[in-house]
């Protein structure tokens, strides 16, 4: 099989980068080792879109994550029906000494380009974010800042990128790249060989793995680790904004988060570890979160929270990498996207697609490019009185499978056929599972609903992708 | 059903009895083990075999009206409630609500367990479902975390399926489920239950493969060096209940965050007037058979405060 592009990994860079490509009258081909997109890095996040703050003024990251946040914003939110939620940030400071790091920290990010940023005191503090402990005494307001559900944004992303012609093939994972005579990439993949002129390396915590294969190890990655809190959906109105204290060397901070599920988030924490399928949450992270958070609003509980996770950034040194190797012609390394990588995709991968037109790629427009998707429909998010047409429209819709965050058979039916084919994709795309009865109630419905779309056992069932079957036997 | 009986009996004439699932009988529809009903009906039964006396007694009664598969969302203070149901999203205001919600389970996140988060982790009452309800026999070596009755009763239903089940494991010093639940599915058995110990870690990737386990003093502080491994499969927990409230919190009423249940002055009773609670809703009891009994005072309270309001 040949294509003028071959993307490896279907995280948030891969999936922007299809998606940008597919514009374009291109055979583009995104491969994936996990059973599905999102699995990797982009699905452990805090779903920030950042404002661009934080970042020195001459990083690249700096500016792609400005930009990025630019291009969501004005047209990505409302051409793949995400939902976006426009709620500001706030880096806080404990001191007023401090003071003089606020106004770097506005400097440089009015320098990278962002807009509206606004010192304000402790009356404005008292007006907008009432829970704010007596510690706090000012901060810096970024209004660009918002949230979104990273997930839910790679798969817009994949099945918009899918709609305009890309082949997505998952489970496939890279294990060797060769080049053939005439300098085509050849990569086996899941037993399968696929050729292409132009490699584009986007594999996350692999990427420096990947392109030692295809001949240029040239960075590596190291995962720093992220463990993350989420509170129940009751404590959804415990902060207006997003909360930053002042960053240090590794990272943000601990913050608290908005998430545009409504469950407010603390974390995350930035240990650097030498394990890239370390996923664990420890007493100790726990701890610290838990402190940095209530130092901020000293009325979050260790009894909040409903669930916890970790994520790994993937880190190769301070910035981004993002460039054409000029070792081996055609492949573009897209790595170290460590944080801000999930605001930064669009604008990553509009740059990707201009060092590929660098390097001799036409890129034509098609004459037709679906730009839009239409939003899936999520009754959490709609008021009663649209459920209810809905419901009389589709009867489906009235027949719920996860109480706590109210999901109904329907959304569970759309989603599978959307590709979620794991209970986990299940859960991201739809959110049943994920609230305090942690899928005691729903799951046997759901894997029920999975069976009849999928039309396999129920032992082929997974949490995941293979390996994590969910069960072992069925009685006779 | 009881509370709707009850209330019928004592004059009501025209209950609503909505349910979210396929059939009534609620969480009994699983409890496949016997131990029901001594109490009530003098007799041995399944909680299948007990919830099904009700049902009938709920279907012949003209003036109760069944709705399944109907989902409450929404519950205003001054009794309008809303729910969804396949085909139609339907408002009612009634005179009087009475709430038989139930408990969902404490879950492996609110005891926090450290470690990877693979599959083979459930709730004792969902592996009981996926037993019981489907046939699905979810691993082959299990460990139980927490010695609540729903855990004792799976332990005893695993091992009689064949899984091999290892240990059940409990922090305190006291099993939190019943005297006879020890006995009947734990020591004859043979499964060892280990008091003052903890799960400290559940290791895994993609599936369980075993769990770290050590032994805590008083405090329940760990003991260095008493750390042990389990190979297994499967994670039960089974931690304890909590009642289903969000309704009646959605619906003003005043709550003890701790234990999220109304506060009251008696049993039953809410801060709202009209508004009741009933069952493992109002607290958690450890046999169907008290449940029954308050719930049915639930129902003539119910139909003493609406002859009153009809004054
Ligand atoms: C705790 C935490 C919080 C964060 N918070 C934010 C935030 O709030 N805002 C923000 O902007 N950013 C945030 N980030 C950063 C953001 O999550 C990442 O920058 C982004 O998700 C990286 O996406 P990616 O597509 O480059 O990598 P990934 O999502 O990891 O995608 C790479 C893909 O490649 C696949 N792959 C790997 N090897 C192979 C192979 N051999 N063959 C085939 N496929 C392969 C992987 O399975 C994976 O799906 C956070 C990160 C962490 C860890």
């Amino acid at each position: 099989m040949f294509s003028d592009v071959i993307i490896i990994g279907a995280g948030v860079s891969g999936a922007a980068i299809a998606r940008e490509l597919s514009r374009y009258k291109l055979k583009v081909l995104l491969l994936e080792k996990e059973a599905e997109p999102a699995f990797g890095v982009s699905k452990s996040n805090s779903g920030i879109i950042h404002a661009g703050t934080q970042n020195p003024p001459s990083s690249l990251k700096g500016w792609l994550c400005v930009e990025g946040n630019r291009l969501l914003r004005e047209e990505l939110a409302a051409d793949l029906g995400l939902h976006f939620v426009q709620c500001g940030q706030l880096v806080v400071i404990f001191d007023l000494a401090d003071l003089a790091e606020l106004e770097k920290i506005k400097k440089e990010g009015e320098e990278l380009g962002v807009q509206g940023l606004e010192l304000v005191d402790r009356a404005w503090l008292d007006r907008h974010e009432p829970n704010l402990g007596p510690e706090v005494k000012a901060a810096l307001y970024a209004p660009t800042a918002g949230i979104i559900s990273p997930y839910r944004f790679v798969y817009a992303l994949v099945e918009n990128a899918v709609r305009n012609g890309v082949q997505l093939k998952t489970s496939r994972k890279v294990a060797a790249i060769r080049r053939t005579e005439k300098g085509e990439f050849e990569v086996v993949a899941g037993g399968e060989v696929c050729r292409a002129r132009f490699l584009v390396n986007a594999a996350g915590l692999f990427a420096d793995e990947i392109s030692a294969m295809a001949g240029a190890p040239s960075f590596t990655i190291t995962p720093r680790k992220g463990e993350e809190y989420l509170l129940d959906r009751k404590r959804e109105h415990l902060a207006n904004h997003l909360i930053f204290p002042l960053p240090s060397k590794t990272s943000k901070g601990i913050l608290i988060i908005k998430t545009s599920d409504g469950n407010p988030m603390i974390g995350p924490t930035a240990h650097d570890t030498c394990d890239k399928s370390d996923l664990s949450t420890t007493d100790e992270g726990l701890a610290e979160v838990l402190a940095g958070a209530r130092r901020m609003m000293p009325t979050i509980s260790p009894g909040d929270i409903i669930a916890y996770f970790a994520g790994l950034r993937p880190a190769a040194g301070k910035d981004f990498i993002i460039r054409h190797e000029d070792s081996v012609p055609g492949l573009v390394n897209v790595a170290g996207i460590q944080s801000p990588g999930l605001t930064a995709a669009p604008a990553i991968a509009v740059m990707v697609a201009d060092i590929l037109k660098g390097r001799g790629l036409r890129l034509e427009p098609k004459e037709q490019f679906h730009r839009l998707r239409p939003r899936p429909v999520h009754l959490f998010q709609v008021p009663l009185a649209e459920t209810r047409q809905l419901i009389e429209k589709n009867p489906a819709y009235g027949d719920i499978v996860c109480r706590c965050e109210l999901v109904s058979a329907q959304e569970v039916r759309d989603a599978v056929k959307r590709g979620a084919s794991t209970l986990d994709g299940v859960k991201f795309r739809t959110r049943a599972q994920s609230g305090r009865c942690h899928g005691g109630f729903c799951t046997t419905r759901i894997m029920k609903i999975m069976q009849e779309e999928l039309g396999f056992p129920v032992t082929a069932i997974t949490k995941r992708g293979p390996g994590s079957e969910l069960i072992k036997d069925e009685r006779k | 059903m009881a509370a709707a009986l009850a209330a019928r009996r004592a004059g009501v004439k025209d209950v609503l009895l909505l349910e979210r699932d396929q059939h009534l009988g609620g969480v009994l529809n699983q409890c496949i083990h016997p131990g029901f009903g001594l109490h009530h009906f003098k007799q041995e039964l399944t909680g299948p075999e007990y919830a099904d006396r009700f049902v009938r007694l709920v279907q012949e009664d003209r003036g109760i009206e069944v709705s399944l598969r109907s989902f409450a969302v929404r519950l205003t203070g001054t009794r309008e409630l809303s729910y969804l149901r396949p085909g139609a999203l339907e408002e009612v205001k009634a005179r009087a609500v009475i709430l038989a919600t139930g408990c969902r389970e404490r879950t492996r996140e609110m005891i926090t367990i450290p470690g990877s988060r693979p599959a083979g982790v459930y709730p004792a009452g969902l592996a009981q479902k996926m037993v019981n309800m489907e046939g699905w026999i979810p691993g082959r070596q299990a460990v139980i975390v927490g010695s609540g009755d729903i855990g004792l009763i799976m332990a005893r239903r695993l091992a009689l399926e064949g899984v091999a089940v290892k240990a059940v494991i409990e922090i305190q010093n006291v099993s939190r489920g019943l005297v006879r639940n020890v006995v009947q599915c734990l020591e004859d058995f043979g499964i060892p239950l280990y008091f003052r110990h903890r799960v400290s870690r559940i290791h895994g990737r993609d599936r369980v493969e075993k769990v770290s386990v050590v032994q805590v003093d008083e405090e329940l502080r760990d003991i260095p060096g008493s750390g042990f491994e389990i190979g297994c499969d499967t994670v039960l927990v089974s931690v304890g209940l909590i009642p289903e409230n969000e309704l009646l919190e959605m619906a003003g009423a005043e709550m003890d965050g701790r234990t999220n249940t109304p506060v009251a002055k008696e049993v039953n009773l809410t801060s709202l007037p009209g508004v009741f609670a009933c069952g493992n809703a109002f607290k958690v009891y450890d046999l169907a058979d008290w449940v029954t009994r308050d719930s049915e005072l639930a129902g003539r309270t119910a139909a003493a405060y609406l002859a009153g309001a009809a004054l």
